[in-house]
């Protein structure tokens, strides 16, 4: 189950919807371990699509070292699909690059933006439910 | 000299669960060399067979993407620090609904 702050979550659809028509992409800091997040880190989508997202490789790095610096770690990535629901696509699962990450999709194809979150390992995806937190 | 190469979570496994480690070189393609020799777990998951950056991670030289320096060329110096992150991308390209489970 991953643990979501409600301003996290605002922050991650915000940046969702800021993105559209393209898709939108992030990176969440948090504690792996309780599966935690804490920080939002929208960043660029360097592929510029609204079929394909990759994460700015340089804000990838200063995301990272924001996490570590607080103690935290990068637990994950959150992207949008802009036009099919909230379901990893076989080059997301394919792509997936780390086993312990949780992994966020934002659907924009209905008016009200739908929010889940799967672990992906060895190319098998699970849904893992998402308790949000009202801070 | 010794440069500090700071790994992902998901490579540390590789390197005994640790953050860091410091290896020899005066490119950043001798040190990930050399890295790959001290972790044998890492080889064919930063630099490809036929010898160039692996497609799915990014490198870092300080705070630069050394694809946009001199890719495994770059010189290293002194103080400085190389940095191995994932590259994350994926898309809804081919997306239909999923498989019932």
């Amino acid at each position: 189950m991953l643990s979501l702050p409600k301003t996290v979550h605002d922050q991650m659809v915000a940046h969702c919807l800021t993105g559209l028509p393209e898709e939108a992409c992030g990176l969440l800091g948090g504690d792996l371990s309780t599966a935690q997040a804490v920080t939002c880190y929208p960043t660029r989508n360097v592929a510029a699509s609204a079929k394909l997202y990759t994460v700015d490789p340089k804000e990838h790095l200063l995301a990272d070292r924001n996490a570590e610096a607080a103690g935290n770690s990068i637990i994950g990535v959150f992207h949008s699909h802009t036009h099919t629901e909230a379901y990893p696509s076989p080059t997301d699962v394919a792509q997936a690059p780390d086993p312990e990450w949780h992994y966020v999709l934002v659907s924009l194809r209905d008016v009200q933006p739908v929010v889940r979150s799967y672990r992906i390992v060895d190319g098998k995806v699970t849904e893992e439910p998402v308790r949000l937190q009202p801070r | 000299m010794p440069v500090p190469v700071n790994l992902p979570t998901v490579l540390r496994s590789h390197a005994g669960g640790a953050k860091a480690v410091s290896v020899e070189g005066s490119t950043v393609g001798e040190a990930l060399t050399a890295l790959v020799e001290q972790c044998p777990g890492l080889a064919g998951q930063v630099i490809d067979g036929d010898g160039t950056l692996h497609k799915f991670v990014n490198v870092y030289l300080n705070d630069d993407d050394v694809r946009y320096l001199s890719s495994l060329d770059t010189p290293v110096s002194d103080s400085d620090e190389i940095s191995i992150l994932p590259a994350v991308a994926g898309g809804a390209v081919g997306d239909r609904f999923p498989p019932l489970r």
